[in-house]
């Protein structure tokens, strides 16, 4: 895994004010915050709080209302999905969306696309360059592979692999794209504890490569336990900000969890 | 590609070159010619429906307007063979563009729509504009195929040229489908948002695909005109579309070997039908019917299984495992 | 004539033809809701209800009323075991090879029609006479009033089956979410079967309004569907009131075409709409846009 050159105390993502409408429900109500660099960022926030909603406007599933999202100093609100993922923001689903219909080595290699090059032409003559590039992006996909743990499933159709392993590989895809910034979506629903903890130390071995990532989780074990930063929503709105620590403790939050 | 797709295509490339040898009736030859055609259109045809989720049920358009736009402009104005096939290729896929632009932004399937419409609306203006198209009694002179002086004037001798066509068709494509392009067509046709997010631009590769697929249906409809060197019609009518969209289903969606087997058998069962005249439209219709019904992924995998002896499991997902998401 | 009168006289024969459209365009949207799928048998049950009704009417010299029901009956019947044979004990579930089925379908209708009626085209009598009446100085057949009648009695029927009759709510529902439809304990498959049934009937009723004015024969089914279909999408595709308003303006523009520029464009003039509608507001007339979830 390459080192992430960045410097500290810079932003990396910010957000200004975004809203997000369907219909009359508010799914953000002008959320602003800002993410440093080489963190683990976690946002939480009870069922409908517009944790999924928010991943998906900066991901540009869908399009903000209103406001401006800045990634590295660039607005990205408005771009397509595909350009988003092409400036460095990768991201895993909810529910695992894998390529079923393809090998785990293979959904890795999909993923490299931002990342290379050959086109229909090379695709249909398989010229020097584009065999050259293909051996690269199989080899870098089985390095992934190997740091995930993966390698001895490579030829394995992903839809046969565990529910944690699918997880793991989601991320892994995610990574094939090099992003600066990683988004996971629930990335331990559905696993056990011992599943659970496994992913928590992958997900800091992420980090200790110099990986940014947010991460959305309901899971306050882990994300008490490997968060730098904790922003919380309720309603679509920050209801607060700071360290794991401080936010266990704020009023505020207990309030929105137990509903008072 | 694999070793493996390697081998088979040099057996049938083998297998195709000794045909000729073996089989002496100028009729059955000519049917296969028909079907080496058929499969270039089936291929092209099958890279959209099972690479980029989409189907078009205006192929015979595609087809015809290659045929049309070839005999119109080498027989009416005279243009040199080679350059006029490239050129109706040019406009076929122009057109393709068009429709496909507005349409495969959408969600859900629109092209189906545009294309049905499409077909129709080119079949009437072969009608009609009979100072062009010779009209419903059709078009006749067209100049037969030829290279550098050699004309291909029999079924024979055209054999060989529109099997190399067919076969370099089939090479292409499954190059294509093994490579990094093919990879991202595969993976839009199965999840498309997931596929989005993984970096990919699904409409310009959807809209990439339509106007290949459109393209190669335009190269076998030149080379039809020039080799039966009459055109009507009634052979670019709505059911050819149909026909084609059933072959690709008979071998089964995504796989291109399928596509290789449903266009042959498709095109030879015809013929056998016709010992049964009235009854060949019905029994068309059974067996597609059947078929779908109890071998919703083609026959292609179900007679391949035959000849294999172990049973592996499919190695790479891209062949042979028709590519739908949930 | 003047140009004016000449218009009303195009409009009104486009609204008999356009109200065929839309019983077909009902057809169709019953089925999509129902199941997602698009019937391309549909058009076949217009043809059938055509043939039935001679072979009733004319052949068998039963009276018009019974001939009629008879009619229906039947072409209810084959659309019933359509799905229930076909459709029901297909492998696959998707769409695609289930749509493709109803083609199948289609061409296997057709096959057995042109070996049952033969290939030459056929017509009924007009239900009451061919003497027309004349309409603000307009000629129309008293077959176009037996159109409309029958296409607006037809219409208000359905609607107050779907909106007030526990049935008519439990297939509403299955077309709203299939799925809460089913844990709701609406017998689903039962208003599939339904769907399919009505629209079978609804064919056969098409079918025998026009064939009248148009003539029918084993063939004509891939067209009259095409177009119930295009009325559909020109309404907006699945929605009841957006298929009668497709069926009635494709018919219109349809016969406005071909009385203003030329008979043999009529259809290229309906098709060319439906492109036209795709790229402009492919959601149709009536349609709503969809949002996306992950």
């Amino acid at each position: 895994m390459p080192e992430k050159v960045f410097q500290q105390n810079q932003t990396i993502l910010e957000t200004r004010e975004i809203t997000m409408r369907f219909g009359g429900l508010e799914a953000l109500n002008a959320l602003s915050f800002s993410i440093a660099p080489h963190q683990i960022v976690s946002v939480i926030g009870p069922n409908g709080a517009g944790k999924t909603t928010l991943l998906n406007a900066i991901t540009g599933v869908y399009s903000p209302n209103s406001g401006e999202i800045l990634f590295r100093g660039m607005p990205i609100s408005g771009l397509k999905p595909f350009q988003i993922t092409a400036r460095g923001i990768n991201r895993t689903f909810q529910q695992v969306q894998l390529f079923s219909n393809m090998t785990v080595l293979e959904n890795v290699m999909v993923g490299m696309h931002p990342r290379t090059k050959s086109g229909f032409w090379d695709g249909l003559f398989h010229f020097a360059s584009e065999r050259r590039e293909e051996k690269k992006i199989r080899e870098k996909a089985e390095t992934l592979l190997d740091f995930f743990g993966l390698l001895p499933k490579a030829y394995w159709m992903s839809a046969h692999v565990s529910i944690a392993d699918q997880k793991r590989l989601e991320i892994a895809r995610a990574m094939a794209g090099e992003p600066e910034l990683l988004l996971l979506d629930e990335p331990v629903a559905g696993l056990n504890i011992r599943e659970t903890e496994a992913m928590g130390d992958l997900i800091i071995k992420l980090k200790q490569t110099g990986q940014t990532i947010i991460l959305v989780e309901h899971n306050m074990h882990l994300v008490m336990g490997i968060s730098d930063w904790v922003i919380v929503l309720h309603h679509g709105a920050k209801i607060g900000e700071g360290r794991p620590e401080e936010m266990q403790k704020d009023s505020r939050v207990v309030e929105a969890y137990l509903g008072t | 590609m694999g070793k493996k797709n390697k081998i088979y295509l040099l057996a049938y490339a083998l297998i195709i070159f000794l045909v000729p040898a073996i089989w002496k009736n100028n009729y059955h030859l000519m049917v296969l010619n028909i079907a080496a055609l058929n499969i270039v259109v089936v291929i092209g045809l099958n890279l959209l429906m099972g690479f980029a989720g989409q189907i078009s049920l205006g192929h015979a358009a595609f087809f015809g307007l290659g045929a049309y736009l070839s005999a119109i402009f080498t027989a009416t104005f005279g243009f040199p063979l080679w350059p006029t096939i490239i050129l109706a290729m040019v406009i076929t896929g122009m057109v393709a563009y068009a429709i496909g632009i507005p349409t495969l932004k959408l969600e859900g399937h629109y092209l189906v729509m545009a294309t049905l419409g499409f077909n129709i609306i080119i079949y009437i203006l072969m009608i009609q504009l009979d100072g062009v198209t010779g009209g419903p009694s059709g078009f006749p002179g067209i100049p037969r195929l030829q290279v550098g002086g050699f004309v291909f004037d029999s079924d024979r001798k055209i054999y060989y040229l529109l099997w190399t066509i067919s076969v370099g068709t089939l090479l292409l494509s499954l190059n294509l489908i093994h490579s990094r392009v093919g990879r991202a067509m595969a993976a839009l046709s199965h999840n498309e948002i997931a596929a989005r997010c993984a970096g990919i631009d699904t409409e310009n590769y959807k809209v990439k695909v339509f106007v290949i697929s459109a393209v190669l249906a335009s190269l076998a409809g030149s080379c039809y005109a020039h080799y039966i060197t009459f055109i009507s019609p009634g052979t670019f009518s709505f059911f050819y579309s149909i026909q084609v969209v059933t072959m690709v289903l008979i071998g089964g969606i995504g796989s291109l070997w399928g596509s290789v087997f449903g266009a042959i058998l498709l095109t030879i069962l015809p013929e056998i039908l016709h010992a049964v005249k009235e009854y060949n439209v019905l029994i068309y219709g059974i067996i597609l019917m059947v078929v779908l019904i109890f071998f919703p992924q083609g026959l292609f995998p179900v007679v391949a299984g035959i000849f294999r002896k172990r049973k592996d499991e499919a190695r790479s997902g891209m062949e042979l495992v028709p590519g739908k998401g949930p | 004539m003047t140009f004016g009168l000449q218009l009303f006289q195009f409009i009104l024969s486009g609204l008999t033809t356009g109200s065929t459209y839309a019983l077909i365009a009902i057809g169709f949207s019953l089925i999509h809701n129902a199941t997602g799928i698009v019937n391309f048998a549909q058009g076949e049950f217009v043809m059938l209800g055509g043939m039935f009704m001679i072979t009733f009417h004319s052949l068998l010299k039963l009276p018009m009323l019974p001939s009629f029901f008879l009619t229906v009956l039947s072409v209810a019947a084959i659309g019933l075991l359509l799905e229930f044979g076909p459709i029901r004990r297909a492998k696959s579930k998707e769409i695609l090879i289930l749509v493709m089925i109803t083609i199948g379908a289609s061409i296997s209708i057709k096959g057995l029609s042109m070996i049952l009626f033969g290939k030459n085209p056929m017509t009924l009598p007009p239900f009451s006479g061919e003497t027309p009446l004349i309409l603000f100085g307009a000629a129309i057949m008293p077959q176009s009033i037996w159109i409309f009648g029958i296409t607006v009695s037809i219409v208000l029927a359905l609607n107050y089956f779907l909106k007030k009759t526990t049935t008519g709510k439990a297939m509403r529902a299955v077309a709203a979410s299939r799925r809460s439809a089913m844990l709701t304990g609406i017998p689903v498959d039962r208003m599939i079967l339904l769907s399919f049934t009505f629209s079978g009937a609804l064919g056969a009723v098409a079918g025998m309004i026009i064939t009248p004015i148009t003539t029918t024969s084993y063939d004509v089914g891939a067209i009259l569907g095409l177009k119930g279909f295009s009325a559909a999408i020109l309404g907006g595709y699945g929605s009841m009131p957006g298929a009668v308003i497709g069926g009635l303006l494709l018919g219109v523009f349809e016969s406005l075409g071909a009385g203003l520029i030329s008979s043999e464009y009529k259809d290229a003039v309906a098709f060319l709409i439906l492109l036209t509608i795709l790229f402009l507001k492919p959601s149709g007339i009536m349609g709503k846009g969809r949002l996306r979830r992950v």
